[in-house]
């Protein structure tokens, strides 16, 4: 065998390293949290690496998951060696092609990341409901359970499949296995080789569709013979066990590690036994092991090949002593009798009894328990009290551990202080923020003690759903033994915090042993710091004798060139205080991985890096511990005491980190969440905010309709009520005509503001004496804090402006519109959110939202800041859902088919009853237009006199009435995502929605990628840039949306870029609104995944319109019916060229770094596509028209 | 008609130079120049800071909010080698060598001795035939001496000049305190031609958003006389070549920079305004020009209307700047 060698890599990596040597064509679509085996395979494939027949892989990526399935089969089918990576949904958009792959007997292997399918909500962690949705398909299921198997287990599944003739599906679990850090031996090309038989891929090829040796396959069979086609494939599944166990022993030849398909692992004398799948099987193992050294007798089951479920081996796998036998599935079958594979071991067991496998004494006791749905922490402590619940008189059935069940008592509790950890485990934890560079020092950290120790490694990353300011908990084990401690740490030997103000948002010195250590990244001295800490936190240093440590990082991290990066300076203080290598030793490795991971970007890169480290050394201190702990600092509480209560005891305990104690009964049983709560976690994201100069501003609205997370807003209000003003609100004349006599303020939510900084870029507004002093001028948050705050209190108490005296169309006036649509989680300075705000501001009263998944559905309904949706003053505001990434538009079309057809009833009952109601006031609300603001406001007032009306009205018409009359005023519906969805996923959706003519507007958010799941190409993605899928930049043109909902003739499309003329953009959202048709608008999103600067992010947008990259149009069908050309072009022709747009953005000028001659072409086939689309518009827009009065009866 | 000049040690067969701008980005338009007559070529520049400042950008953009969600650990694939050096430029003097027959001169735009000496190294190993170094030092420091940055050229051109075995040609800037002094400095130092002069940046205000902008503007033909005069002066008294930039427009322009002592003379703006076929008119219009006054050579006229060799020295003198004062009259 070829020399293996030891690298440190996580699951997905480990997966895709095999998978890509042994494939040929390989489908994809990107979807947490497989993606990154896909993205490996693309890059790969990118490089030229081959295969182990020395020919590189396809690699494509599809519209999704249903297509890369479908793509697969049709590889399968002619020959090819052929699979897929998807977890979740994708999954269960294979479905249909899986029963077909399986039913024509293809070989094939689809490995999964397992993920929660989403239910009342949706979750991207880990359980196995997605694999389990699929066990009927007819694939072999073959789970791992750590990184090292899910390698191994990837290369048994590819032998198996092709002797087999078997398709498997290998599964593993997501981000605890997928991506876990891990030390293992890489399998060498000679070891695939010896694996593999040459002769079954010839007699696959031999079996597939070909001209040249033609037959038919997936025919239409009738009642006559399907059953027993069915019944014909069975040799083959009966086969698969036996071939799957000897290719395991093949395997355990070649590499020496031997599995089994039902693996058991224990006492010999074993009582109580665990079957469990997954990496939970690694916490049972350890928690085994420990029991048995302590005097127990318990074992475990790991189930390896769950389907063909071979139950001669299961029973034969149980020790002869077991009397009971604890089933743990981490799925949820609602209703049934039982979770499968708990199921599946009753009838093993039966069966095994009747026909005597086995060498049971007696017929066990077998229970069944739910785990870990959505990555819910399963750890030894639960473990030991299953074990404790087989060994009671009473055992509980169908129990579940890891939450508290108050409501149906299902749960079994735990002693959470019982641990397995073992003193010879070093144990790290490190809090720090998403950008500051925590997790990637750690993963290098790992890397250089698994390289150059002979210790086993685990990394594991706890990351934030909140993209401002996300916090990422970094989980590092080192030990001489195999870890098998696949659960968060508890017990740390080492903690760093990395941002010190996570001390009063987080409770971490609970999880530091005694005499632990503590490092802190603070700006004070080692003589100022103890003053500055929390109570509590000093506390629980002295209380646990804890060494502590401080630094300052940003310092350090500025003066060395770093910014805001702290991450070499940590890591850096982390082997210098835990000593896990030699100091020289760790800083030299250190010094070589900088060099090895930086290189490639230049000298510069590296060298500051280096320095950094020699900074940090010097300013490393230990910090004497006084006696006594006498802060006075006080944690504050999550959220406000003024917050209502489900907030306060619900939500601010997610908010606090404690959400895992919060039982059963607390949480809606339909995922039903209230709206307007983000408002209560006060984040303090922002180093810097506006503050507004009242004397320089012009009052135009800019920054306010461009911020991207509503924190920074309008109003205009009668004088009288700055009587009450604090003594720093700041007011001013109005300047508007209609607002004569009125004052003017601009306010910031200090503690809201993620200090993007879009809004004082946008400000056009300068000194007269000093220029760089504008109307908006950062400063430091701080100092304002306080004061601020009391001013946004006073602020909201003013009254919102009469929306129905606006000017609607001028900026200026309708920026004093409230947002309902306030302090997102989006990244600081989206590009998406300022559109989705402008709507709530618009329509906010009458909105209803279907929200395709993806960045906006993340931001918008994420927990636990659900929810940036808000009501106004009147109760009254957006109501929003996201069902899945697929079926959004439909979804939509769903809210819309729904409030017409409960319109048609009202109106219908209205009509029945109007000599009780009175004709005056039910033809009156029948026949009002609500075209605008005044006109719905006058409507909901004659509907309220109808309900009011109604409620004496007893008959079952009038309550029926009541229960629909609000529908009688106008509701807004809005489909909105992502390009992903709209030009991919969902675009026969999209397509069936603008051609079925129903009032419906449609939003895409165009980021050009697929932002959400990190940076994947779309067809939206423009021709020239880089993203995943596309590492040598995509080389075909963005597909026209547009163009083709235009094509319909009655659909009112808008292509519309805020940061390039903000009042097109609101003109075009009017518009689509009032259109009684279906409306599309395609809103330039810019995005971190643009690789630009977010503070000055509009003027992308702008440079985008000048230089035609980006067109501004509106196509107005009900223009045609006036003679008009229904198309207008609204942005001039080019007048910048296009390169300058294209070097002002990483994804593309990035290409003339790695491509530089793909670059040259690709830019000069951009300058092309520009001149010959604006060519193609400026003719559509300038053709003549007649008048054609029947276009509305098309719908 | 003998239009050959000699500069840098290079026979060229006329004095008809495009200067370092965007223009040799494209290897046709490299290839036209030849077609219209240019006898070398000096290529667009390379900037060290763009350099540097652009891998800065790069890491910050490949790093920015990675590892920090859990669904988008990185927003871009991440390529196992960037081209963040000079490779592209020394790519394009292979091209542009392979492409054309005259010479190619290589242009390297800085201001710190940084990474100078191994571009230098490498543009010479790529096969340029000289380098123009365009030392573009901006002192906004006031505490900053003038011998300072005086002493910053020499210690850049010495060191470049060290390092390599092709000449070296020294763009510099008209504002020392005494460029006949520089000059001799630069001579000493190595250089084998001085470039008169720089143009420097000189940003514009856009009334509108009360805001700085970069604004490179092309060269007008009033700016050919302050290379035109110091050229003269220099002519003759310090022994490296003279090449004259900036305003050169016409054949009229060339020939008046050749009898002042340039040995070549810079094209750009006008040929981003005429088109890069005019140096053919200009060449015609010279040849016109030197008929009709009975020239045979460039050679002849080199010089001719230096300080050294021309009736009246004190033309270039203070005494002159008087005269032309005291007898201006505005025309109405």
């Amino acid at each position: 065998m070829g020399v293996r060698s030891f690298e440190t890599m996580d699951g997905n990596e480990a997966v895709a390293s095999v998978a890509y040597r042994l494939n040929e064509v390989i489908a994809i679509y990107p979807i947490t949290p497989a993606s990154p085996m896909g993205e490996w395979s693309d890059s790969w494939s990118h490089e030229g690496k081959p295969n182990i027949w020395g020919t590189v892989p396809l690699v494509v990526e599809m519209q999704s998951e249903a297509g890369a399935a479908g793509t697969v089969h049709g590889a399968l089918q002619t020959g090819s060696l052929a699979t897929t990576f998807t977890a979740s949904q994708g999954l269960l958009l294979m479905i249909p092609n899986m029963y077909k792959i399986a039913g024509e007997l293809n070989p094939t292997v689809f490995h999964v990341a397992t993920r929660s399918v989403a239910t009342h909500a949706l979750s991207i962690f880990c359980d196995h409901s997605d694999v389990m949705a699929t066990r009927a398909a007819g694939f072999a299921q073959l789970c791992s359970a750590s990184v090292q198997e899910a390698m191994d287990f990837a290369l048994i599944a590819q032998a198996a499949t092709l002797e087999t003739r078997v398709p498997f599906l290998h599964f593993f679990d997501g981000f605890r296995t997928s991506h876990e850090i891990s030390k293992l031996e890489v399998l060498s090309d000679d070891d695939l080789r010896s694996m593999i038989d040459d002769n079954l891929i010839i007699e696959h090829r031999e079996r597939a569709l070909s001209p040249d040796h033609p037959v038919i396959r997936g025919t239409a069979e009738n009642p006559d013979v399907f059953f027993q086609s069915r019944e014909r494939a069975n040799p083959f599944y009966i086969n698969c066990r036996d071939v799957t166990q000897s290719v395991m022993e093949k395997f355990s030849e070649i590499a020496g590690r031997s599995y089994r398909l039902f693996e058991y692992h224990g006492a010999p004398d074993a009582e109580s036994v665990i079957m469990i799948m997954g990496s939970g099987s690694e916490v049972v193992h350890e928690a085994v092991d420990y029991l048995n050294e302590h005097g127990g007798k318990v074992g475990l089951v790991k189930v390896r090949l769950y389907r063909p479920f071979d139950k001669k081996r299961f029973i034969e796998s149980l020790p002869s002593s077991t009397h009971g036998v604890a089933v743990l599935d981490r799925t949820k079958e609602p209703g049934g009798p039982g979770d499968p594979l708990y199921l599946d071991s009753v009838a093993a067991i039966h069966e095994g009894v009747v026909n005597g496998w086995g060498n049971l004494k007696e017929t066990p006791k077998i229970v069944g328990g739910r785990y870990g749905l959505s990555s819910k922490e399963f750890t030894p402590a639960m473990v030991k009290s299953i074990f404790d619940n087989l060994s009671n008189e009473k055992t509980k059935n169908h129990f579940t551990i890891g939450i508290k069940d108050d409501l149906t008592k299902t749960s079994i509790d735990h002693d959470p202080e019982f641990s397995t950890e073992s003193d010879h485990v070093y144990r790290a934890l490190f809090y720090g923020l998403g950008s500051d560079g925590t997790v990637g020092a750690n993963k290098n950290s790992i890397k250089i003690i698994g390289k150059n120790t002979s210790y086993q490694i685990q990394g594991y990353f706890v990351y934030d759903s909140r993209k401002a300011g996300a916090v990422t908990i970094s989980h590092l084990r080192v030990g001489p033994n195999p870890i098998h401690s696949s659960y968060l740490i508890d017990k740390a030997n080492f903690l760093g915090c990395h941002q010190s103000v996570f001390l009063e948002r987080y409770d971490m010195l609970k999880h530091l042993v005694s005499e632990g250590t503590f490092l802190l990244n603070t700006p004070h001295d080692a003589n100022n710091i103890w003053d500055q800490l929390p109570l509590s936190v000093q506390e629980q240093i002295i209380g646990k004798k804890l060494k502590f440590y401080i630094i300052d990082a940003y310092k350090i991290a500025r003066k060395s060139g770093l910014g805001r990066r702290i991450n070499t300076v940590m890591q850096v203080c982390f082997f210098a205080i835990s000593q896990i290598l030699p100091k020289d030793k760790a800083i030299q490795e250190i010094r070589k991985t900088i060099s090895e991971t930086y290189g490639k970007q230049g000298d510069e890169i590296v060298n500051m890096n280096l320095l950094a480290i020699d900074n940090t050394l010097d300013n490393l201190f230990e910090v004497k511990v006084p006696d006594t702990a006498d802060g006075a600092i006080e944690v504050p509480p999550a959220v406000s005491e003024q917050a209502p209560r489900f907030v306060r005891e619900v939500l601010g305990k997610m908010i606090a980190g404690n959400g895992d104690e919060l039982p059963v009964s607390a949480v809606p049983p339909d995922g039903t969440f209230p709206t307007g709560t983000a408002k209560w976690e006060k984040r303090n994201l922002a180093l810097d905010i506006p503050v507004w100069e009242p004397e320089i501003c012009i009052q135009c609205g800019k920054c306010t309709v461009a911020c991207p997370h509503a924190v920074i807003r309008i109003k205009t209000y009668e004088p009288n009520y700055l009587d009450s003003a604090p003594e720093t609100f700041k007011s001013i004349e109005a300047r508007d005509e209609v607002w004569k006599g009125l004052k003017y303020t601009i306010q910031v939510s200090p503690e809201d503001c993620t200090g993007c900084g879009i809004c004082v870029d946008v400000c056009p507004a300068r000194s007269k004496t000093e220029t760089r002093i504008k109307a908006l001028n950062m400063l430091p948050q701080p100092p304002m804090r306080y004061e601020e705050s009391k001013n946004w209190d006073f602020f909201l108490s003013i009254p919102e402006t009469d929306r129905t005296n606006l000017h609607i169309t001028s900026i200026r006036q309708q920026q004093v519109q409230q947002p309902l649509f306030e302090f997102s989680s989006a990244c600081a300075g989206c590009g998406e959110t300022p559109y989705i705000k402008l709507i709530s501001q618009l329509f906010g009263d009458r909105l209803i939202v279907a929200n395709g998944t993806g960045c906006s559905s993340i931001y918008g309904g994420n927990l636990p800041t659900t929810t940036p949706w808000a009501k106004n003053n009147e109760g009254r505001g957006p109501a929003w859902s996201n069902s899945l990434f697929e079926d959004n538009a439909e979804f939509g079309l769903g809210f819309r088919l729904s409030i017409d057809k409960q319109r048609e009833f009202a109106s219908q009952l209205i009509k029945k009853l109007s000599s009780s109601i009175g004709e005056n006031l039910v033809d009156e609300i029948l026949t009002a237009k609500q075209k605008n603001e005044v006109e719905i406001y006058e409507q909901r007032k004659r509907v309220s006199a109808l309900k009011n009306k109604l409620k004496g009205i007893r008959s079952s018409d009038g309550r029926l009435l009541l229960s629909v009359a609000d529908m009688l005023v106008k509701k807004s519906v809005w489909v909105m995502g992502g390009d992903g969805w709209a030009y991919d996923i969902g675009f026969g959706g999209v397509d069936h929605i603008i051609a079925s003519g129903k009032d419906i507007n449609i939003l895409v958010l165009d980021t050009e990628v697929y932002s959400s799941t990190g940076g994947q190409m779309s067809k939206a993605t423009p021709r020239g840039a880089i993203a995943k899928f596309a590492s040598a930049g995509k080389n075909t043109p963005k597909k026209d949306l547009g163009l083709i909902a235009m094509t319909y003739g009655n659909v009112y499309v808008a292509s519309v870029a805020m940061g390039a003329r903000d009042k097109h953009t609101l003109r075009a959202f009017l518009e689509a609104e009032s259109y009684d048709g279906p409306s599309l608008i395609i809103a330039y999103s810019h995005c971190i995944a643009h690789g630009i600067n977010m503070t000055t992010a509009m003027r992308n947008q702008k440079a985008a319109v000048d230089s035609g990259q980006w067109l501004l149009y509106r196509f107005n069908p009900e223009r045609t019916a006036e003679g008009e050309n229904p198309l207008h072009l609204d942005s001039h022709s080019p007048k910048i060229p296009v390169e300058k747009y294209l070097y002002m953005e990483n994804r593309f000028k990035m290409l003339l770094k790695t491509r530089p001659t793909d670059a040259r072409r690709l830019f000069s086939q951009i300058r092309e596509d520009v001149k010959s689309r604006w060519s193609l518009y400026d003719y559509l827009a300038s053709r003549e028209f007649k008048a054609e009065k029947n276009i509305q009866s098309d719908r | 008609m003998d239009l050959s000049t000699t500069y840098l040690g290079m026979n060229l067969r006329s004095p008809f130079v495009p200067s370092a701008c965007p223009l040799s980005e494209e290897i046709d338009n490299i290839r036209l120049m030849e077609d219209s007559g240019a006898s070398a070529v000096v290529l667009y520049s390379l900037f060290e800071e763009q350099l540097i400042l652009e891998r800065y950008e790069l890491h910050h953009h490949l790093t920015y909010h990675s590892d920090s969600f859990a669904e988008a650990l990185s927003f871009f694939p991440e390529p196992s080698e960037f081209h963040v050096g000079p490779e592209g430029y020394l790519d394009h003097i292979r091209k542009a060598k392979s492409a054309v027959d005259i010479p190619i001169i290589a242009s390297l735009n800085g201001h710190t001795i940084g990474g100078w000496i191994d571009y230098a190294q490498k543009i010479e190993q790529a096969g340029a035939d000289a380098i123009e170094l365009n030392i573009y030092h901006l002192p906004t420091d006031l505490d900053q001496r003038s011998e300072d940055v005086e002493q910053i050229y020499v210690d850049i051109l010495k060191a470049v000049k060290s390092e390599v075995k092709i000449p070296i040609a020294l763009k510099l800037s008209p504002f020392f305190s005494n460029v006949s002094y520089m000059a001799k400095r630069f001579e000493q130092a190595g250089a084998d031609a001085l470039v008169l002069f720089n143009r420097f940046y000189q940003p514009d205000i856009d009334l509108e958003a009360l805001e700085i902008h970069p604004n490179i503007i092309l060269s007008t033909p009033h700016a050919l006389r302050l290379p035109l005069t110091w050229i003269a002066i220099l002519y003759g008294r310090v022994k490296t070549d003279l090449a004259a930039t900036s305003g050169i427009h016409t054949a009229p322009d060339v020939l008046k920079m050749l009898m002042v002592g340039a040995k070549i003379t810079m094209l750009c703006s006008v040929l981003f305004q005429h088109g890069i076929e005019q140096i053919r008119m200009i060449e015609k219009e010279m040849l016109i020009w030197m008929e009709e006054h009975e020239y045979e050579s460039v050679k002849q006229m080199h010089g001719s209307m230096s300080q050294i060799n021309c009736e009246d020295p004190s033309a270039f003198e203070r005494s002159q700047y008087m005269r032309g004062l005291l007898t201006y009259m505005p025309t109405v």
